[in-house]
Protein backbone atom coordinates (compact mmCIF):
# COMPACT_ATOMS: atom_id res chain seq x y z
CA UNK A 1 0.00 0.00 0.00
CA UNK A 2 1.60 3.29 -1.06
CA UNK A 3 1.75 6.49 0.92
CA UNK A 4 -0.73 7.99 -1.47
CA UNK A 5 -3.14 5.04 -1.08
CA UNK A 6 -2.84 5.36 2.69
CA UNK A 7 -3.79 9.02 2.52
CA UNK A 8 -6.66 8.39 0.14
CA UNK A 9 -7.98 5.67 2.46
CA UNK A 10 -7.58 7.98 5.46
CA UNK A 11 -9.66 10.61 3.72
CA UNK A 12 -12.37 8.06 2.99
CA UNK A 13 -12.30 6.81 6.58
CA UNK A 14 -12.47 10.34 8.03
CA UNK A 15 -15.42 11.16 5.80
CA UNK A 16 -17.26 7.98 6.71
CA UNK A 17 -16.69 8.60 10.41
CA UNK A 18 -17.78 12.21 10.12
CA UNK A 19 -20.86 11.16 8.19
CA UNK A 20 -22.75 9.96 11.31
CA UNK A 21 -24.32 7.10 9.44
CA UNK A 22 -22.21 4.23 10.64
CA UNK A 23 -23.19 1.59 13.17
CA UNK A 24 -20.97 1.95 16.22
CA UNK A 25 -19.04 -1.27 15.69
CA UNK A 26 -18.28 -0.27 12.10
CA UNK A 27 -17.15 3.17 13.30
CA UNK A 28 -14.79 1.57 15.80
CA UNK A 29 -13.38 -0.78 13.19
CA UNK A 30 -12.76 2.14 10.79
CA UNK A 31 -11.15 4.19 13.52
CA UNK A 32 -8.71 1.39 14.24
CA UNK A 33 -7.90 1.05 10.56
CA UNK A 34 -7.42 4.81 10.31
CA UNK A 35 -4.97 4.84 13.20
CA UNK A 36 -3.00 1.98 11.62
CA UNK A 37 -2.82 3.78 8.29
CA UNK A 38 -1.84 7.02 9.93
CA UNK A 39 1.01 5.18 11.60
CA UNK A 40 2.10 3.62 8.27
CA UNK A 41 2.01 6.98 6.51
CA UNK A 42 4.03 8.65 9.26
CA UNK A 43 6.59 5.84 9.11
CA UNK A 44 6.90 6.32 5.34
CA UNK A 45 7.88 9.93 5.96
CA UNK A 46 10.58 8.92 8.41
CA UNK A 47 12.99 7.72 5.72
CA UNK A 48 16.41 9.28 5.81
CA UNK A 49 17.46 12.15 3.62
CA UNK A 50 18.01 10.82 0.16
CA UNK A 51 20.95 11.30 -2.17
CA UNK A 52 20.81 12.17 -5.82
CA UNK A 53 21.46 9.01 -7.79
CA UNK A 54 22.12 8.21 -11.37
CA UNK A 55 20.56 5.51 -13.51
CA UNK A 56 23.28 3.47 -15.19
CA UNK A 57 23.02 0.68 -17.67
CA UNK A 58 25.39 -2.25 -17.25
CA UNK A 59 27.04 -4.13 -20.11
CA UNK A 60 24.31 -6.73 -20.00
CA UNK A 61 21.65 -4.04 -20.36
CA UNK A 62 20.46 -4.25 -16.77
CA UNK A 63 19.71 -0.93 -15.05
CA UNK A 64 20.92 0.08 -11.60
CA UNK A 65 21.30 3.31 -9.67
CA UNK A 66 24.54 4.58 -8.20
CA UNK A 67 25.38 7.72 -6.25
CA UNK A 68 25.99 10.68 -8.46
CA UNK A 69 29.63 11.72 -8.19
CA UNK A 70 29.66 15.30 -6.99
CA UNK B 1 48.75 17.07 -87.81
CA UNK B 2 48.54 16.36 -84.10
CA UNK B 3 47.36 19.19 -81.83
CA UNK B 4 50.10 21.25 -80.22
CA UNK B 5 51.09 20.04 -76.85
CA UNK B 6 52.06 21.89 -73.74
CA UNK B 7 55.78 22.05 -73.96
CA UNK B 8 56.36 20.48 -70.55
CA UNK B 9 53.48 18.05 -69.94
CA UNK B 10 52.30 17.52 -73.41
CA UNK B 11 48.68 18.56 -72.53
CA UNK B 12 46.48 20.51 -74.99
CA UNK B 13 46.46 24.21 -74.02
CA UNK B 14 43.57 25.41 -76.17
CA UNK B 15 45.72 28.11 -77.60
CA UNK B 16 45.19 26.99 -81.19
CA UNK B 17 42.96 24.60 -83.06
CA UNK B 18 45.81 22.12 -82.83
CA UNK B 19 45.79 22.17 -79.03
CA UNK B 20 41.97 22.29 -78.56
CA UNK B 21 40.95 20.96 -75.14
CA UNK B 22 38.22 18.41 -74.58
CA UNK B 23 34.75 19.41 -73.38
CA UNK B 24 35.49 17.60 -70.16
CA UNK B 25 38.61 19.67 -69.67
CA UNK B 26 36.62 22.83 -70.26
CA UNK B 27 34.05 21.72 -67.72
CA UNK B 28 36.76 20.89 -65.22
CA UNK B 29 38.26 24.31 -65.93
CA UNK B 30 34.97 25.99 -65.08
CA UNK B 31 34.69 23.87 -61.96
CA UNK B 32 38.19 24.76 -60.82
CA UNK B 33 37.69 28.49 -61.38
CA UNK B 34 34.28 28.69 -59.75
CA UNK B 35 34.91 26.42 -56.80
CA UNK B 36 38.39 27.76 -56.26
CA UNK B 37 37.52 31.42 -56.15
CA UNK B 38 34.06 31.82 -54.59
CA UNK B 39 34.08 31.66 -50.77
CA UNK B 40 31.12 30.15 -48.89
CA UNK B 41 28.52 32.84 -48.40
CA UNK B 42 24.95 33.66 -47.36
CA UNK B 43 22.47 34.30 -50.14
CA UNK B 44 18.92 35.55 -49.83
CA UNK B 45 16.17 34.77 -52.26
CA UNK B 46 12.86 33.13 -52.91
CA UNK B 47 12.46 29.36 -53.23
CA UNK B 48 10.86 27.94 -56.33
CA UNK B 49 10.56 24.51 -57.93
CA UNK B 50 11.44 22.53 -54.82
CA UNK B 51 11.98 18.78 -55.34
CA UNK B 52 13.15 16.17 -52.90
CA UNK B 53 14.80 13.16 -54.52
CA UNK B 54 14.50 9.68 -53.22
CA UNK B 55 18.12 9.90 -52.18
CA UNK B 56 17.12 12.65 -49.73
CA UNK B 57 18.86 15.41 -51.70
CA UNK B 58 16.88 18.62 -52.24
CA UNK B 59 16.87 20.57 -55.49
CA UNK B 60 15.29 23.96 -56.06
CA UNK B 61 15.93 27.36 -57.54
CA UNK B 62 16.64 30.55 -55.64
CA UNK B 63 15.56 33.68 -57.42
CA UNK B 64 14.94 37.33 -57.14
CA UNK B 65 13.36 39.74 -59.61
CA UNK B 66 16.22 39.54 -62.07
CA UNK B 67 18.02 36.23 -61.76
CA UNK B 68 17.86 32.66 -60.56
CA UNK B 69 20.40 30.08 -59.45
CA UNK B 70 20.00 26.31 -59.22
CA UNK B 71 20.50 25.05 -55.68
CA UNK B 72 21.15 21.69 -54.08
CA UNK B 73 21.03 20.55 -50.47
CA UNK B 74 22.74 17.22 -50.00
CA UNK B 75 20.86 14.70 -47.86
CA UNK B 76 23.34 14.98 -44.99
CA UNK B 77 22.74 18.73 -44.74
CA UNK B 78 19.02 18.49 -45.46
CA UNK B 79 18.54 16.22 -42.44
CA UNK B 80 19.74 19.05 -40.19
CA UNK B 81 17.30 21.59 -41.59
CA UNK B 82 14.04 21.48 -39.61
CA UNK B 83 11.72 21.34 -42.62
CA UNK B 84 11.70 21.66 -46.36
CA UNK B 85 10.95 25.20 -47.60
CA UNK B 86 7.63 25.98 -49.19
CA UNK B 87 7.20 27.32 -52.69
CA UNK B 88 7.76 31.07 -52.70
CA UNK B 89 9.24 31.09 -49.19
CA UNK B 90 11.83 33.81 -48.64
CA UNK B 91 14.99 32.25 -47.25
CA UNK B 92 18.61 32.93 -46.50
CA UNK B 93 20.93 30.09 -47.44
CA UNK B 94 24.54 29.46 -46.61
CA UNK B 95 26.62 27.46 -49.04
CA UNK B 96 29.18 27.58 -51.77
CA UNK B 97 29.14 27.57 -55.52
CA UNK B 98 29.58 24.19 -56.98
CA UNK B 99 29.87 23.03 -60.58
CA UNK B 100 28.24 19.91 -61.86
CA UNK B 101 31.06 18.96 -64.17
CA UNK B 102 29.07 16.79 -66.55
CA UNK B 103 27.11 19.85 -67.60
CA UNK B 104 29.43 22.62 -66.44
CA UNK B 105 26.40 23.94 -64.64
CA UNK B 106 26.81 26.17 -61.66
CA UNK B 107 24.72 25.34 -58.66
CA UNK B 108 24.66 26.69 -55.14
CA UNK B 109 25.29 23.88 -52.66
CA UNK B 110 23.48 24.84 -49.48
CA UNK B 111 24.45 23.60 -46.04
CA UNK B 112 22.25 25.84 -43.90
CA UNK B 113 18.87 27.23 -44.70
CA UNK B 114 16.79 29.65 -42.65
CA UNK B 115 13.52 31.20 -43.50
CA UNK B 116 12.67 34.78 -42.74
CA UNK B 117 11.04 34.88 -39.37
CA UNK B 118 10.81 31.31 -38.08
CA UNK B 119 8.92 29.76 -40.97
CA UNK B 120 10.91 26.55 -41.24
CA UNK B 121 10.92 25.85 -37.54
CA UNK B 122 7.25 26.56 -37.32
CA UNK B 123 6.55 24.40 -40.32
CA UNK B 124 8.56 21.50 -38.92
CA UNK B 125 6.80 21.90 -35.60
CA UNK B 126 3.35 22.04 -37.15
CA UNK B 127 3.97 19.01 -39.33
CA UNK B 128 5.15 16.93 -36.40
CA UNK B 129 2.31 18.24 -34.26
CA UNK B 130 -0.19 17.19 -36.91
CA UNK B 131 1.26 13.67 -37.00
CA UNK B 132 1.13 13.39 -33.20
CA UNK B 133 -2.44 14.66 -33.24
CA UNK B 134 -3.37 12.16 -35.96
CA UNK B 135 -2.13 9.40 -33.66
CA UNK B 136 -4.23 10.77 -30.81
CA UNK B 137 -1.17 11.63 -28.73
CA UNK B 138 -2.37 15.19 -28.06
CA UNK B 139 -5.76 14.10 -26.79
CA UNK B 140 -6.36 15.82 -23.42
CA UNK B 141 -7.92 12.60 -22.12
CA UNK B 142 -4.48 10.97 -22.37
CA UNK B 143 -3.15 13.25 -19.64
CA UNK B 144 -2.58 11.23 -16.52
CA UNK B 145 -2.93 12.52 -12.99
CA UNK B 146 0.45 12.98 -11.38
CA UNK B 147 1.13 11.04 -8.19
CA UNK B 148 0.46 13.35 -5.24
CA UNK B 149 3.34 12.05 -3.20
CA UNK B 150 6.12 10.80 -5.47
CA UNK B 151 8.95 9.16 -3.55
CA UNK B 152 11.29 8.60 -6.52
CA UNK B 153 11.58 11.16 -9.31
CA UNK B 154 13.55 10.36 -12.44
CA UNK B 155 15.04 13.38 -14.20
CA UNK B 156 15.97 12.98 -17.84
CA UNK B 157 18.46 15.76 -18.49
CA UNK B 158 22.13 16.61 -18.63
CA UNK B 159 23.87 15.59 -15.37
CA UNK B 160 25.87 18.82 -15.54
CA UNK B 161 23.11 21.22 -16.44
CA UNK B 162 21.34 23.95 -14.51
CA UNK B 163 18.07 22.05 -14.86
CA UNK B 164 19.23 19.19 -12.64
CA UNK B 165 20.72 21.62 -10.15
CA UNK B 166 17.43 23.54 -9.90
CA UNK B 167 15.30 20.42 -9.60
CA UNK B 168 17.52 19.01 -6.84
CA UNK B 169 17.55 22.33 -4.98
CA UNK B 170 13.77 22.79 -5.10
CA UNK B 171 13.08 19.15 -4.21
CA UNK B 172 15.48 19.26 -1.23
CA UNK B 173 13.85 22.41 0.04
CA UNK B 174 10.36 20.97 -0.21
CA UNK B 175 11.04 17.43 0.92
CA UNK B 176 14.60 16.17 1.44
CA UNK B 177 13.41 12.56 1.62
CA UNK B 178 12.26 12.42 -1.98
CA UNK B 179 14.80 10.56 -4.13
CA UNK B 180 16.04 11.95 -7.41
CA UNK B 181 17.51 9.66 -10.03
CA UNK B 182 19.24 11.35 -12.92
CA UNK B 183 18.96 9.66 -16.28
CA UNK B 184 21.78 11.31 -18.19
CA UNK B 185 21.01 12.55 -21.68
CA UNK B 186 22.40 15.05 -24.13
CA UNK B 187 19.99 17.97 -24.28
CA UNK B 188 21.33 19.84 -27.26
CA UNK B 189 23.14 19.16 -30.47
CA UNK B 190 22.66 16.70 -33.24
CA UNK B 191 22.72 13.63 -31.01
CA UNK B 192 20.36 15.00 -28.38
CA UNK B 193 17.15 13.50 -29.82
CA UNK B 194 18.60 10.00 -29.91
CA UNK B 195 20.08 10.42 -26.45
CA UNK B 196 16.82 11.74 -24.94
CA UNK B 197 14.87 9.00 -26.65
CA UNK B 198 17.11 6.30 -25.27
CA UNK B 199 17.11 7.84 -21.76
CA UNK B 200 13.29 7.84 -21.75
CA UNK B 201 13.29 4.19 -22.76
CA UNK B 202 15.71 3.40 -19.92
CA UNK B 203 13.42 5.10 -17.37
CA UNK B 204 10.48 3.10 -18.66
CA UNK B 205 12.44 -0.13 -18.51
CA UNK B 206 13.79 0.57 -15.02
CA UNK B 207 10.23 1.22 -13.86
CA UNK B 208 11.03 2.28 -10.30
CA UNK B 209 10.29 5.98 -10.63
CA UNK B 210 6.92 7.44 -9.62
CA UNK B 211 7.33 10.40 -11.92
CA UNK B 212 9.60 11.52 -14.77
CA UNK B 213 10.74 15.09 -15.37
CA UNK B 214 12.29 15.60 -18.80
CA UNK B 215 13.85 18.91 -19.65
CA UNK B 216 16.69 21.39 -19.65
CA UNK B 217 17.30 25.02 -18.81
CA UNK B 218 16.62 27.85 -21.21
CA UNK B 219 18.50 28.39 -24.43
CA UNK B 220 18.14 29.45 -28.01
CA UNK B 221 15.53 27.90 -30.22
CA UNK B 222 18.15 25.65 -31.77
CA UNK B 223 19.43 24.60 -28.33
CA UNK B 224 15.93 23.54 -27.39
CA UNK B 225 15.12 21.90 -30.67
CA UNK B 226 15.70 18.35 -29.44
CA UNK B 227 12.51 18.76 -27.38
CA UNK B 228 10.65 19.39 -30.62
CA UNK B 229 11.93 16.18 -32.09
CA UNK B 230 9.06 13.93 -32.99
CA UNK B 231 10.77 10.76 -31.78
CA UNK B 232 11.48 12.35 -28.42
CA UNK B 233 7.89 13.52 -28.13
CA UNK B 234 6.68 10.02 -28.97
CA UNK B 235 8.97 8.54 -26.32
CA UNK B 236 7.51 10.97 -23.76
CA UNK B 237 4.00 9.99 -24.83
CA UNK B 238 4.88 6.29 -24.58
CA UNK B 239 6.41 6.58 -21.11
CA UNK B 240 4.42 4.33 -18.75
CA UNK B 241 5.22 6.68 -15.85
CA UNK B 242 3.55 10.12 -15.58
CA UNK B 243 5.70 12.83 -17.14
CA UNK B 244 6.39 16.51 -16.60
CA UNK B 245 8.09 18.39 -19.39
CA UNK B 246 10.30 21.20 -18.20
CA UNK B 247 12.00 22.95 -21.07
CA UNK B 248 13.16 26.36 -19.99
CA UNK B 249 11.43 28.61 -22.40
CA UNK B 250 8.89 31.28 -21.78
CA UNK B 251 7.05 31.78 -25.02
CA UNK B 252 7.15 28.68 -27.16
CA UNK B 253 5.59 25.37 -26.44
CA UNK B 254 7.63 22.30 -27.36
CA UNK B 255 6.28 19.06 -28.74
CA UNK B 256 7.35 17.42 -25.48
CA UNK B 257 5.20 19.96 -23.61
CA UNK B 258 2.22 18.94 -25.69
CA UNK B 259 2.47 15.23 -24.99
CA UNK B 260 3.66 15.33 -21.37
CA UNK B 261 1.09 14.90 -18.61
CA UNK B 262 2.06 18.31 -17.25
CA UNK B 263 3.97 21.19 -18.78
CA UNK B 264 6.14 23.23 -16.44
CA UNK B 265 7.68 26.50 -17.60
CA UNK B 266 11.03 25.75 -15.98
CA UNK B 267 12.77 22.82 -14.26
CA UNK B 268 12.26 24.55 -10.89
CA UNK B 269 8.56 24.89 -11.58
CA UNK B 270 8.46 21.19 -12.48
CA UNK B 271 9.93 20.25 -9.09
CA UNK B 272 7.47 22.55 -7.35
CA UNK B 273 4.52 20.92 -9.08
CA UNK B 274 5.88 17.45 -8.42
CA UNK B 275 6.90 17.56 -4.77
CA UNK B 276 4.53 18.55 -1.98
CA UNK B 277 6.10 20.46 0.91
CA UNK B 278 6.95 17.90 3.56
CA UNK B 279 5.90 20.12 6.46
CA UNK B 280 2.45 20.44 4.88
CA UNK B 281 2.21 16.69 4.38
CA UNK B 282 3.09 16.14 8.04
CA UNK B 283 0.59 18.77 9.13
CA UNK B 284 -1.94 16.96 6.95
CA UNK B 285 -1.26 13.71 8.80
CA UNK B 286 -1.69 15.44 12.14
CA UNK B 287 -5.00 16.89 10.91
CA UNK B 288 -6.12 13.41 9.90
CA UNK B 289 -5.38 12.15 13.40
CA UNK B 290 -7.50 14.97 14.82
CA UNK B 291 -10.33 14.31 12.42
CA UNK B 292 -10.38 10.62 13.26
CA UNK B 293 -10.40 11.21 17.02
CA UNK B 294 -13.01 13.95 16.83
CA UNK B 295 -15.23 11.92 14.58
CA UNK B 296 -14.97 8.89 16.82
CA UNK B 297 -15.64 10.81 20.03
CA UNK B 298 -18.64 12.49 18.42
CA UNK B 299 -19.82 9.07 17.32
CA UNK B 300 -19.32 7.69 20.84
CA UNK B 301 -21.10 10.69 22.35
CA UNK B 302 -24.00 10.06 20.05
CA UNK B 303 -24.01 6.39 21.01
CA UNK B 304 -24.17 7.32 24.70
CA UNK B 305 -27.05 9.71 24.03
CA UNK B 306 -28.84 7.07 22.03
CA UNK B 307 -28.33 4.53 24.79
CA UNK B 308 -29.65 6.87 27.46
CA UNK B 309 -32.66 7.74 25.32
CA UNK B 310 -33.35 4.08 24.58
CA UNK B 311 -33.12 3.25 28.27
CA UNK B 312 -35.50 6.04 29.17
CA UNK B 313 -37.88 5.03 26.40
CA UNK B 314 -37.78 1.44 27.54
CA UNK B 315 -38.59 2.28 31.14
CA UNK B 316 -41.35 4.62 30.06
CA UNK B 317 -42.95 2.18 27.72
CA UNK B 318 -42.72 -0.61 30.30
CA UNK B 319 -44.37 1.64 32.82
CA UNK B 320 -47.05 2.65 30.37
CA UNK B 321 -47.70 -0.99 29.51
CA UNK B 322 -48.10 -1.88 33.15
CA UNK B 323 -50.47 1.01 33.73
CA UNK B 324 -52.51 0.08 30.70
CA UNK B 325 -52.83 -3.47 31.88
CA UNK B 326 -53.71 -2.38 35.37
CA UNK B 327 -56.42 -0.08 34.06
CA UNK B 328 -57.73 -2.80 31.82
CA UNK B 329 -57.76 -5.25 34.69
CA UNK B 330 -59.69 -2.78 36.86
CA UNK B 331 -62.25 -2.26 34.13
CA UNK B 332 -62.64 -5.96 33.60
CA UNK B 333 -63.02 -6.50 37.32
CA UNK B 334 -65.74 -3.87 37.58
CA UNK B 335 -67.51 -5.35 34.59
CA UNK B 336 -67.31 -8.87 35.98
CA UNK B 337 -68.44 -7.58 39.27
CA UNK B 338 -71.49 -5.95 37.72
CA UNK B 339 -72.42 -9.15 35.96
CA UNK B 340 -71.70 -11.45 38.86
CA UNK B 341 -74.71 -13.58 39.96
CA UNK B 342 -73.48 -13.07 43.48
CA UNK B 343 -74.68 -9.46 43.21
CA UNK B 344 -78.14 -10.70 42.15
CA UNK B 345 -78.25 -13.11 45.08
CA UNK B 346 -77.37 -10.18 47.30
CA UNK B 347 -80.49 -8.50 46.12
CA UNK B 348 -82.60 -11.51 47.31
CA UNK B 349 -82.85 -13.64 44.20
CA UNK B 350 -82.04 -17.36 44.24
CA UNK B 351 -80.67 -19.75 41.61
CA UNK B 352 -81.83 -23.31 41.16
CA UNK B 353 -79.18 -25.82 40.11
CA UNK B 354 -79.25 -29.44 39.16
CA UNK B 355 -77.11 -31.90 41.08
CA UNK B 356 -74.37 -31.48 38.43
CA UNK B 357 -74.47 -27.68 38.87
CA UNK B 358 -76.40 -26.89 35.67
CA UNK B 359 -78.60 -23.82 36.24
CA UNK B 360 -82.34 -24.70 36.07
CA UNK B 361 -83.97 -21.72 34.36
CA UNK B 362 -87.11 -23.17 32.80
CA UNK B 363 -89.93 -25.49 33.94
CA UNK B 364 -88.61 -27.79 31.25
CA UNK B 365 -85.36 -28.17 33.25
CA UNK B 366 -87.25 -29.56 36.24
CA UNK B 367 -88.44 -33.11 36.65
CA UNK B 368 -91.21 -33.65 39.24
CA UNK B 369 -89.86 -35.50 42.18
CA UNK B 370 -86.18 -34.76 41.31
CA UNK B 371 -83.73 -33.24 43.78
CA UNK B 372 -82.05 -29.93 43.08
CA UNK B 373 -80.40 -27.22 45.08
CA UNK B 374 -81.21 -23.58 45.59
CA UNK B 375 -78.34 -21.12 45.91
CA UNK B 376 -79.10 -18.04 47.99
CA UNK B 377 -76.99 -15.14 49.22
CA UNK B 378 -75.38 -16.99 52.06
CA UNK B 379 -75.52 -20.69 51.15
CA UNK B 380 -77.21 -23.61 49.45
CA UNK B 381 -80.53 -25.28 50.26
CA UNK B 382 -81.33 -28.87 49.13
CA UNK B 383 -84.82 -29.10 47.57
CA UNK B 384 -87.20 -31.41 45.65
CA UNK B 385 -89.62 -30.53 42.84
CA UNK B 386 -93.03 -31.76 43.95
CA UNK B 387 -94.85 -30.65 40.81
CA UNK B 388 -94.02 -28.78 37.58
CA UNK B 389 -96.54 -26.17 36.22
CA UNK B 390 -95.73 -24.66 32.83
CA UNK B 391 -97.15 -21.16 32.45
CA UNK B 392 -100.46 -21.01 30.62
CA UNK B 393 -100.03 -19.10 27.34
Amino acid sequence: MSFEDDLARLEAIARALEGDRLPLDEALRLFEEGVARLRAASAALETAESKVKRLVQAEDGSLTVEDLPT
Amino acid sequence: MPPRRDSVRGEPTGESPDSAVSVSSLAMFVKAIVEGSAPPLWVQGEVTGFKMYRTGHWYFTLRDADAQVRCVVWQRDASRIPAAPDEGMRVVAFGRLNVYAARAEVQFAITRLESEGDGLWRKAFEEAQARLAADGLLDPSRKRRLPKYPRVIAVVTSPDGAALHDIVAVTRRRDPTVSIVVVPALVQGENAPRSLHSALRRVAKWGRADLVIVGRGGGSREDLWAFNDERVARAVAACPIPTISAVGHEVDVSLCDLVADLRAATPSAAAESAVPVRAEVEAGLVRFGGRLRNALSRRAERARTEYARAQRDLVQSARRAIELRRAWLGAQTARLDALSPLRTLDRGYAVARAADGTPLTSVADFVAGADFSVVVRDGTVDARATAVHPEEK
